[in-house]
């Protein structure tokens, strides 16, 4: 049943999934999930432009692109935040939307030139995994392992600078550096994902993961070895279901997976689902019940 | 040698002038007290020596050196609305975050780091609460969770914002004493305090500040009626029965 070519795309989705629930979940405890949005949306017009310039879609050209125009977004949303009175939420709602503005508009342009049609580009807007090449797959797996690995090399530093940046610049962590480190792995993972899962979803894959890790741990190693779980588990049955049905798109298959796992752990995680929560609200009170009930006696 | 030494810093958080030109220089192994009302740029004045801030000028020397060189480490208890308590972590986990310095970046905690961690944590009676997630102490034993983290540094400096907000009456007698053994090892601890009655009972130094540097030195040369008016503005109305109750150590 799985064919060479369809084991490989497995392989992919399921490092991908790997990768963007360990970098999500560093994103989401640093609130920083919107950005993340922001520059997956951003890399359309990059995608666009490397495509225009070369007229080829290699992979590592249409990444690069990619790769120039997220962190473009990103700095951009930094830099409003920084020097205007315009909070993160309407500098992040302004460029995600100017962003892929332009890329449509490009891509428009691309699909009217000659070989347009058949660029696939279109594919990039919600992602086609079980489709990718071989060739294309080996860049996806190993920049997700490149990912992985700086993921945890960097676990300790990481936690400590968004927990407390104060605290870790005093005992001499290069806190900027970490975090314009933390910030270009997560456009990388933005970049690896976009053709696989498709540039309006990719951000769903650093976010939803982690939210639905965080219901089931007060640790944050055990949080992300949960959304690491999560991510894979969505990658490889979005990957599978779309492999099914020509013309299904993998990007929405592995939203509706990784949404699934978040309202199963939303109601039944044991440490912080909506069920434990009330249960242990309730025997608490059966307790006190009682305990009333032999006071009284 | 200075533990601190402070020249012509000035802060602005974007138009706004928050600290003026301060100037100090305070020798090793004191217990200095910052005080000053509220808005008066205490926290920002450690941020700023910290080099928190972006927008400062001026020169800060701990130890005679620049901080952003790596070859000591200072310790740091932010106040206590600068974390985010709902992060994924436990009392135990933070205060071996104090470790993070000696360890290196990348490479793991030993068992002699955990080992410390731990020791820190029964140093401020928090050692039965090391698997409780931050987000579910109290107010006060969070305290305590952090003064064991600065103390798990191993530091030669210490700076603590208002370490005593929000603690009973044992519980600041604990930090207190950890502050006085802390100084006993020849240790420079920098506190920012309110409380003006206990206040010259605690610190042998003392930086009375509001924007600009009113007075700063020994205790009992720093500690008068004039110097509190000035910070204060001209607000205080309870300073005889502080006067009245003040004992020098
Ligand atoms: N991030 C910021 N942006 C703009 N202004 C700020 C910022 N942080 C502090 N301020 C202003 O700077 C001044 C000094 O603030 P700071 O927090 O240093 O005071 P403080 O002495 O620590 O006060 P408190 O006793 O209330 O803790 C205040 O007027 C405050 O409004
Ligand atoms: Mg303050």
């Amino acid at each position: 049943m799985l064919t060479g070519n369809l084991l490989w795309v497995l392989v992919g989705a399921i490092l991908l999934g790997i990768a963007a629930g360990l970098n999500g979940t560093f994103a989401f405890l640093q609130k920083q999930s919107l950005v993340g949005d922001a520059a997956a949306h951003a890399a359309l017009p990059g995608i666009a432009i490397a495509y225009l310039i070369f007229q080829q879609k290699d992979l590592p050209i249409l990444m690069l692109g990619a790769a120039i125009t997220s962190a473009l977004a990103v700095y951009m949303i930094q830099w409003i935040v920084g020097h205007s009175k315009l909070k993160a939420d309407a500098a992040i709602g302004f460029v995600l939307s100017v962003f892929f503005g332009i890329g449509i508009v490009l891509l428009t342009i691309v699909n009217q030139t000659g070989a347009g049609n058949q660029s696939g580009l279109n594919d990039f807007i919600f992602g086609k995994a079980a489709t990718m090449a071989k060739s294309d797959l080996v860049w996806l797996s190993s920049s997700a392992l490149l990912i992985i690995l700086m993921c945890l090399l960097f676990f300790k530093e990481w936690k400590l600078m968004i927990f407390d940046p104060v605290f870790a610049k005093g005992i001499g962590l290069p806190v900027e550096r970490l975090r314009v480190l933390l910030t270009a792995l997560t456009v990388l993972t933005i970049v690896t994902g976009i053709q696989a899962v498709g540039i309006i979803l990719m951000s769903a894959m650093l976010i939803i993961p982690a939210a639905a890790a965080r219901f089931w741990s007060n640790h944050l190693g055990i949080i992300l070895v949960t959304s690491a779980f999560f991510g894979a588990l969505s990658g490889a049955l979005g990957t599978i279901v779309s492999s099914f049905r020509t013309g299904l798109s993998t990007g929405p298959i592995i939203v509706l997976c990784a949404a699934s796992l978040f309202l199963i752990s939303y109601f039944f995680a044991p440490t912080r689902g909506l069920i434990s929560k009330s249960l242990k609200k309730k025997a608490f009170k059966q307790r006190n019940v009682a305990k009333e009930a032999t006071n009284h006696e | 040698m200075n533990a601190l030494q402070v020249k012509n810093l000035s802060v602005a958080y974007e138009e706004k002038v928050v600290l003026k030109n301060v100037n100090l220089a305070i020798p090793v192994g004191r217990l200095t007290g910052i005080i000053g009302p509220n808005g008066a740029g205490k926290s920002t004045l450690i941020k700023a020596i910290l080099n928190q801030l972006p927008n400062k000028s001026g020169a800060v020397h701990i130890l005679e050196r620049p901080l952003n060189s790596k070859d000591h480490t200072v310790g740091y208890v932010p106040q206590r609305n600068a974390v985010d308590w709902d992060f994924p972590t436990n009392a135990l986990d933070v205060v071996l975050m104090g470790r993070y310095g000696h360890i290196g970046m990348i490479k793991k905690p030993s068992t002699k780091d955990k080992q410390i961690a731990m020791d820190c944590l029964k140093n401020v009676g928090m050692e039965t609460f090391a698997d409780r997630s931050i987000g579910q102490l109290s107010g006060g034993q969070q305290q305590r969770v952090f003064l064991a983290r600065a103390l798990a540094q191993e530091a030669e400096v210490y700076f603590m914002d208002e370490p005593f907000v929000g603690v009973d009456a044992a519980t600041e007698r604990t930090i207190i004493a950890i502050l006085k053994d802390l100084k006993a090892k020849g240790k420079s601890v920098f506190v920012v305090h309110h409380d003006l009655q206990t206040a010259s009972d605690y610190f042998d130094w003392m930086i009375l500040l509001n924007q600009t540097i009113t007075a700063s030195g020994p205790t009992e040369l720093t500690f008068t009626e004039d110097n509190l008016q000035e910070a204060y503005g001209g607000k205080l109305f309870f300073m005889d029965q502080a006067k009245s109750n003040k004992t020098f150590n």
